[in-house]
């Protein structure tokens, strides 16, 4: 089976081709690149092409299945009605899938499934390394503000991560914004650390 | 008191102004509703997400609301449009060297001049064997609809006398610097966009083809629709006094900034306040034009659905798409628009209500103070550039009369 994969996020794409590849009967195109993307679907002719959702070009891609005549075979977005709760899923991973005239559903399932698990995975992996660099932003930001109250009011580590975890609490707000606060005050005082 | 919440998909366009300003500014809180906003960018996307329950309603291409209940490309869907999100705000940018050619004295053109210059041009490029490309954002969109009425009437086929492809408008000024296109049809801010930067020139806005054409609508799955009528009317009044927000002038400057933002249309505050404002630059280096009702967001009872804009949207959607005209098709595409519910959720306050669901589009010439169940109406004139009424109650005859 030829499947096309159109995702112009090629770290996101080399993570689902790798998925899809393993399968032995399974050929991967990745296109990132939305010039020439026609002519390079005509020339692949997949069973399979999937797209991103927050990919611009769908509606392009779209007419262009519904109106080429360089596609070997009629191209339409998989609706299969019985798996209403596939599409959803697909929705909710954020990858749409277009099948050619003739393939059982059957066949699109799988790779279906195992897309939408990659496009979750990638997800995963955006959001983990996004709190991960919030947590390290956020972890200087307090050292720093620490190091500011330890200098001005000649007190320990300890009792200056009490200062600021009390006012966070007293105002409701997260250590890191008190601290933030403290490092952008001192800044504009001058003579900062 | 726990707000309702409802989930609204948009592509980033001006034209998407009333359901973020019912948010924005309070509207829908105060109706005891929280509406999340759901950004998409392309319209396939906000399709599916409205379709498969991702999102509750969203801001659509009238026409791909009409197309998606008949089952064109997608399984049919019934989808039901209560409000309308604006008229006009389109236009259509030629490239620098086409626009020297169909209008060189600049500025906004008169539809014929242009047409008929296109048509001869058109001509010329073709027998080189490279036809000129105009570009639109979807198969089922009104840009799609009036470029090709547009140019039918001035004695082009859009079919064999020029190519008519599909652009994303994000990309559209893009191809029309590497020559991809000769020209677009597209809303703000891409035309600006692409004028801003120098590599297109706007020949005319499609107010000039149809004065009063519906572009886009807020579309919902009916189910959704008979299964929370009362939230679906209080979005109706928030979005009504969204709508009367929107056109005071004292309000353009915020909502340009609103509209701004990265999580919305991403894009530049000075285009934007161009467009809400009706002053549009055609062409770099000159100053921007008042263009009247560049921008049609609310007054004249613009966000009532009348039944009338969908039956021409189906008009020309039987006209260019090859399938014949269909009675049955053509009742469910009256029923895609809900002018009832929009009464309903209007009744109590003071809204302008037309007494008619439905009429002749294009028919006048001058304003008309007309038939009201409240409020007072006056309607200004509507006209097709080529003078032509529509009455749907006559659509066959007005598919076959040329």
């Amino acid at each position: 089976m030829r499947i096309v994969l159109i995702d112009e996020d090629k770290a996101r794409a080399a993570i689902i081709e790798q998925g899809l590849a393993a399968a032995s009967d399974i050929e991967v195109h990745v296109l990132s690149d939305r010039h020439g993307m026609a002519k390079a679907i005509a020339e692949i002719d997949p069973d399979v092409i999937l797209v991103d959702l927050g990919n611009p070009s769908r509606d392009i891609l779209e007419e262009y299945f519904s109106v080429s005549r360089a596609l070997a075979r009629p191209i339409a977005m998989f609706v299969d009605q019985s798996d209403d709760d596939t599409i959803g899923e697909a929705i909710d991973a954020g990858v749409s899938a277009y099948i050619v005239d003739g393939l059982a559903p059957n066949r699109l399932r799988p790779i279906l499934d195992l897309a939408i698990r990659r496009f979750n995975a990638f997800s995963r992996l955006q959001d983990e390394l996004k709190e991960a660099k919030d947590a390290l932003a956020d972890r200087e930001v307090i050292a720093k503000a620490k190091q500011i109250l330890m200098a001005r009011r000649n007190i320990g580590e300890d009792e200056a991560y009490k200062i600021l975890r009390d006012q966070a609490m007293n105002n409701n707000k997260r250590i890191a914004e008190i601290a933030e606060a403290m490092v952008m005050a001192d800044k504009l005082m001058g003579d900062s650390l | 008191m726990s707000l309702k919440r409802i989930t609204i998909g948009f592509l980033p366009l001006v034209d998407a102004a009333l359901p973020i300003m019912a948010r924005e500014h309070g509207f829908a809180e105060e109706e005891g509703i929280e509406i999340e906003l759901i950004k998409d960018v392309s319209w396939a996307s906000v399709l599916d997400r409205l379709l498969y329950g991702h999102s509750n309603a969203a801001h659509m291409l009238a026409p791909l609301a009409i197309a998606a209940t008949l089952g064109r490309e997608r399984p049919a869907q019934s989808l039901s449009v209560p409000f309308v999100l604006g008229l006009n705000g389109n236009a259509i940018t030629l490239s620098n060297s086409l626009a020297e050619i169909v209008q060189p004295d600049g500025g906004l053109g008169d539809p014929y001049s242009v047409g008929n210059a296109l048509k001869a041009e058109a001509q010329n490029r073709k027998a080189d064997g490279n036809p000129i490309r105009l570009a639109a954002v979807h198969r089922y969109s009104s840009h799609n609809y009036k470029l090709r009425y547009w140019l039918a009437g001035c004695g082009v086929d859009p079919d064999r006398d020029v190519e008519i492809v599909t652009i994303s408008p994000p990309f559209a000024a893009d191809a029309l610097a590497a020559g991809e296109v000769d020209g677009i049809c597209v809303g703000e801010p891409w035309n600006s966009v692409a004028v801003k930067r120098g590599v297109g020139q706007i020949v005319l806005v499609t107010a000039q083809i149809w004065r009063r054409g519906v572009e886009k609508v807020l579309a919902m799955k009916s189910d959704y629709l008979s299964e929370n009528e009362e939230l679906v009317e209080k979005l109706i009044r928030a979005m009504n006094r969204a709508g009367a927000h929107f056109v005071k002038a004292e309000n353009w400057d915020m909502n340009a900034e609103i509209l701004a933002r990265s999580e919305y249309l991403d894009g530049s505050k000075t285009l934007i306040k161009r467009a809400i404002s009706d002053q549009i630059l055609l062409k770099l280096g000159d100053e921007p034009q008042h263009i009247p009702d560049f921008m049609f967001q609310h007054r004249e009872a613009a966000n009532f659905p009348w039944k009338s804009q969908a039956a021409w949207l189906y008009s020309q959607m039987v006209r260019w798409d090859g399938n014949s005209y269909d009675a049955a098709e053509y009742a469910k595409v009256e029923a895609v628009f809900r002018s009832n519910i929009y009464r309903k959720a209007l009744a109590d306050i003071d809204a302008p209500m037309p007494g008619a669901n439905s009429k002749v589009e294009g028919a006048f010439k001058a304003p008309v103070a007309v038939g009201v169940t409240q409020g007072r109406l006056t309607l200004s004139a509507d006209p097709f550039f080529d003078d032509r009424v529509f009455d749907p109650e006559k659509l066959e005859e007005y598919l076959y009369d040329k």
